[in-house]
Protein backbone atom coordinates (compact mmCIF):
# COMPACT_ATOMS: atom_id res chain seq x y z
CA UNK A 1 0.00 0.00 0.00
CA UNK A 2 1.29 3.42 -0.99
CA UNK A 3 -0.88 6.30 0.09
CA UNK A 4 -0.58 10.09 -0.17
CA UNK A 5 -3.47 11.48 1.80
CA UNK A 6 -4.96 14.66 3.24
CA UNK A 7 -6.61 12.61 5.96
CA UNK A 8 -5.27 11.53 9.35
CA UNK A 9 -2.94 8.52 9.01
CA UNK A 10 -4.27 5.38 10.64
CA UNK A 11 -0.99 3.89 11.92
CA UNK A 12 -2.62 0.63 12.96
CA UNK A 13 -3.90 0.16 9.42
CA UNK A 14 -0.39 0.75 8.05
CA UNK A 15 0.98 -1.89 10.44
CA UNK A 16 -1.82 -4.36 9.65
CA UNK A 17 -1.25 -3.92 5.90
CA UNK A 18 2.48 -4.66 6.29
CA UNK A 19 2.00 -7.62 8.60
CA UNK A 20 2.28 -11.25 7.51
CA UNK A 21 1.71 -14.56 9.26
CA UNK A 22 5.10 -15.69 7.94
CA UNK A 23 6.85 -12.74 9.61
CA UNK A 24 8.63 -12.77 12.93
CA UNK A 25 9.15 -9.00 12.90
CA UNK A 26 7.26 -5.87 11.99
CA UNK A 27 9.14 -2.59 12.08
CA UNK A 28 7.32 0.72 11.92
CA UNK A 29 8.58 4.27 11.57
CA UNK A 30 6.25 7.11 12.51
CA UNK A 31 7.25 10.66 11.57
CA UNK A 32 5.60 13.42 13.58
CA UNK A 33 5.43 17.20 13.34
CA UNK A 34 7.87 18.93 15.71
CA UNK A 35 6.72 22.07 17.46
CA UNK A 36 10.03 23.88 16.88
CA UNK A 37 12.63 24.62 14.21
CA UNK A 38 15.61 27.03 14.16
CA UNK A 39 14.77 27.92 17.78
CA UNK A 40 11.30 29.15 16.84
CA UNK A 41 7.83 27.80 17.52
CA UNK A 42 6.25 26.00 14.60
CA UNK A 43 2.55 26.82 14.40
CA UNK A 44 1.81 24.40 11.59
CA UNK A 45 3.38 22.70 8.57
CA UNK A 46 2.07 22.74 5.01
CA UNK A 47 2.90 19.57 3.07
CA UNK A 48 2.65 19.37 -0.68
CA UNK A 49 3.31 16.44 -3.01
CA UNK A 50 3.71 15.84 -6.72
CA UNK A 51 1.42 12.90 -6.16
CA UNK A 52 1.82 10.75 -9.26
CA UNK A 53 5.60 11.00 -9.15
CA UNK A 54 5.73 10.57 -5.36
CA UNK A 55 3.85 7.28 -5.67
CA UNK A 56 6.16 6.17 -8.52
CA UNK A 57 9.29 7.05 -6.52
CA UNK A 58 8.05 5.27 -3.38
CA UNK A 59 7.31 2.21 -5.55
CA UNK A 60 10.94 2.24 -6.78
CA UNK A 61 12.23 2.48 -3.21
CA UNK A 62 10.10 -0.50 -2.16
CA UNK A 63 11.33 -2.46 -5.18
CA UNK A 64 14.96 -1.74 -4.25
CA UNK A 65 14.26 -2.68 -0.64
CA UNK A 66 12.66 -5.98 -1.65
CA UNK A 67 15.81 -6.89 -3.57
CA UNK A 68 17.96 -6.22 -0.53
CA UNK A 69 15.81 -7.62 2.29
CA UNK A 70 13.25 -10.44 2.43
CA UNK A 71 10.17 -8.24 2.74
CA UNK A 72 6.98 -10.16 3.46
CA UNK A 73 4.79 -7.08 3.61
CA UNK A 74 5.10 -3.29 3.54
CA UNK A 75 3.06 -0.10 3.62
CA UNK A 76 3.87 3.60 3.28
CA UNK A 77 1.45 6.40 4.04
CA UNK A 78 2.37 10.10 3.74
CA UNK A 79 0.17 12.95 4.79
CA UNK A 80 -0.17 16.23 2.83
CA UNK A 81 -1.98 19.47 3.62
CA UNK A 82 -1.95 21.32 6.94
CA UNK A 83 -0.46 19.48 9.94
CA UNK A 84 -0.19 20.66 13.52
CA UNK A 85 2.58 19.71 15.98
CA UNK A 86 2.20 16.15 17.22
CA UNK A 87 0.37 14.90 14.14
CA UNK A 88 1.70 11.96 12.14
CA UNK A 89 3.18 13.07 8.80
CA UNK A 90 4.43 9.70 7.59
CA UNK A 91 4.21 6.04 8.56
CA UNK A 92 6.33 3.24 7.10
CA UNK A 93 5.92 -0.40 8.11
CA UNK A 94 7.64 -3.55 6.89
CA UNK A 95 7.59 -7.16 7.95
CA UNK A 96 10.34 -9.75 7.52
CA UNK A 97 11.09 -13.20 8.97
CA UNK A 98 13.64 -11.77 11.47
CA UNK A 99 14.05 -8.41 13.19
CA UNK A 100 17.43 -7.23 11.82
CA UNK A 101 16.12 -7.13 8.25
CA UNK A 102 12.99 -5.26 9.23
CA UNK A 103 14.96 -2.57 11.12
CA UNK A 104 17.30 -2.10 8.16
CA UNK A 105 14.63 -2.15 5.47
CA UNK A 106 12.42 0.32 7.33
CA UNK A 107 15.31 2.72 7.86
CA UNK A 108 16.34 2.43 4.21
CA UNK A 109 12.80 3.22 3.05
CA UNK A 110 12.30 6.31 5.22
CA UNK A 111 15.84 7.63 4.58
CA UNK A 112 15.48 7.24 0.81
CA UNK A 113 11.96 8.67 0.87
CA UNK A 114 13.28 11.82 2.54
CA UNK A 115 16.01 12.11 -0.06
CA UNK A 116 14.14 11.36 -3.30
CA UNK A 117 10.38 11.50 -3.08
CA UNK A 118 8.85 14.76 -4.38
CA UNK A 119 7.13 15.95 -1.23
CA UNK A 120 7.77 19.34 0.35
CA UNK A 121 7.00 21.00 3.65
CA UNK A 122 6.74 24.63 4.60
CA UNK A 123 7.19 25.60 8.23
CA UNK A 124 4.82 28.29 9.36
CA UNK A 125 6.06 30.31 12.34
CA UNK A 126 4.37 33.08 14.30
CA UNK A 127 6.36 35.63 12.27
CA UNK A 128 6.80 34.08 8.84
CA UNK A 129 7.19 30.91 6.81
CA UNK A 130 9.93 28.91 5.15
CA UNK A 131 10.11 26.03 2.65
CA UNK A 132 12.27 23.47 4.48
CA UNK A 133 15.81 22.92 3.08
CA UNK A 134 15.06 24.84 -0.13
CA UNK A 135 17.94 27.28 0.18
CA UNK A 136 21.44 26.90 1.63
CA UNK A 137 21.72 27.85 5.33
CA UNK A 138 23.63 31.07 4.54
CA UNK A 139 20.84 32.40 2.34
CA UNK A 140 18.23 31.53 4.96
CA UNK A 141 19.92 33.71 7.56
CA UNK A 142 20.46 36.62 5.15
CA UNK B 1 10.04 28.29 -30.79
CA UNK B 2 8.97 25.28 -28.75
CA UNK B 3 6.31 25.60 -26.13
CA UNK B 4 6.37 23.58 -22.91
CA UNK B 5 3.99 23.48 -19.99
CA UNK B 6 5.76 23.39 -16.64
CA UNK B 7 4.32 22.36 -13.27
CA UNK B 8 6.04 23.97 -10.29
CA UNK B 9 6.10 22.53 -6.78
CA UNK B 10 7.19 23.69 -3.35
CA UNK B 11 9.21 26.90 -3.37
CA UNK B 12 9.30 26.96 -7.20
CA UNK B 13 5.53 27.47 -7.24
CA UNK B 14 6.08 30.69 -5.28
CA UNK B 15 9.03 31.78 -7.46
CA UNK B 16 7.18 31.20 -10.75
CA UNK B 17 3.98 32.69 -9.37
CA UNK B 18 1.76 29.64 -9.71
CA UNK B 19 1.51 25.92 -10.34
CA UNK B 20 1.41 26.02 -14.16
CA UNK B 21 3.57 28.10 -16.47
CA UNK B 22 4.04 27.90 -20.23
CA UNK B 23 7.58 28.56 -21.43
CA UNK B 24 8.74 29.05 -25.01
CA UNK B 25 12.35 28.21 -25.82
CA UNK B 26 14.44 27.82 -28.97
CA UNK B 27 15.91 24.53 -27.80
CA UNK B 28 14.39 21.16 -27.07
CA UNK B 29 16.34 19.79 -24.09
CA UNK B 30 15.89 19.85 -20.34
CA UNK B 31 19.20 21.78 -20.09
CA UNK B 32 17.97 24.47 -22.46
CA UNK B 33 14.72 24.74 -20.57
CA UNK B 34 16.67 25.02 -17.31
CA UNK B 35 18.77 27.84 -18.83
CA UNK B 36 15.69 29.79 -19.94
CA UNK B 37 14.01 29.30 -16.57
CA UNK B 38 17.03 30.58 -14.64
CA UNK B 39 17.21 33.66 -16.86
CA UNK B 40 13.56 34.40 -16.39
CA UNK B 41 13.43 33.44 -12.70
CA UNK B 42 16.97 34.09 -11.36
CA UNK B 43 15.94 33.19 -7.80
CA UNK B 44 15.87 29.55 -8.95
CA UNK B 45 19.68 29.74 -8.89
CA UNK B 46 19.60 30.36 -5.11
CA UNK B 47 18.07 26.93 -4.46
CA UNK B 48 20.21 24.13 -3.02
CA UNK B 49 19.27 22.00 -6.02
CA UNK B 50 16.72 21.97 -8.81
CA UNK B 51 15.77 18.82 -10.63
CA UNK B 52 13.46 18.63 -13.60
CA UNK B 53 11.16 15.65 -13.91
CA UNK B 54 9.75 14.45 -17.20
CA UNK B 55 6.73 12.16 -17.11
CA UNK B 56 7.14 11.46 -13.39
CA UNK B 57 10.83 10.60 -13.61
CA UNK B 58 13.98 12.61 -12.80
CA UNK B 59 15.50 13.70 -16.14
CA UNK B 60 19.07 14.59 -17.17
CA UNK B 61 19.88 17.88 -18.89
CA UNK B 62 20.40 16.19 -22.27
CA UNK B 63 16.92 14.67 -22.29
CA UNK B 64 14.97 15.84 -25.36
CA UNK B 65 11.50 17.17 -24.59
CA UNK B 66 8.25 16.57 -26.43
CA UNK B 67 5.42 19.07 -26.34
CA UNK B 68 3.19 16.42 -24.74
CA UNK B 69 5.63 15.65 -21.89
CA UNK B 70 4.60 16.33 -18.33
CA UNK B 71 7.42 18.56 -17.05
CA UNK B 72 7.83 19.42 -13.38
CA UNK B 73 10.23 21.49 -11.30
CA UNK B 74 11.54 19.61 -8.27
CA UNK B 75 13.26 21.86 -5.71
CA UNK B 76 15.01 20.19 -2.72
CA UNK B 77 12.53 17.69 -1.32
CA UNK B 78 11.63 17.73 2.38
CA UNK B 79 9.08 15.00 2.97
CA UNK B 80 8.91 12.78 6.00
Amino acid sequence: MIKITEKHIDVQKVIDTASSLAAGAVDVFIGTVRNNAHGKNVVWLEYEAYETMAVAEIRKIIEDASHRWPLLGWAVSHRIGTLRPGEVSVAVAVSTPHRKDSFEACQYIIDTLKEKVPIWKKEVFEDGEEWVSARPEMAMKA
Amino acid sequence: MNKYKIRAFGITKDLLGGRDTVIEIHGTTVGELRQELSERFPELLDLKSLFIAVNNDYADDDRVLKSTDEIALIPPVSGG
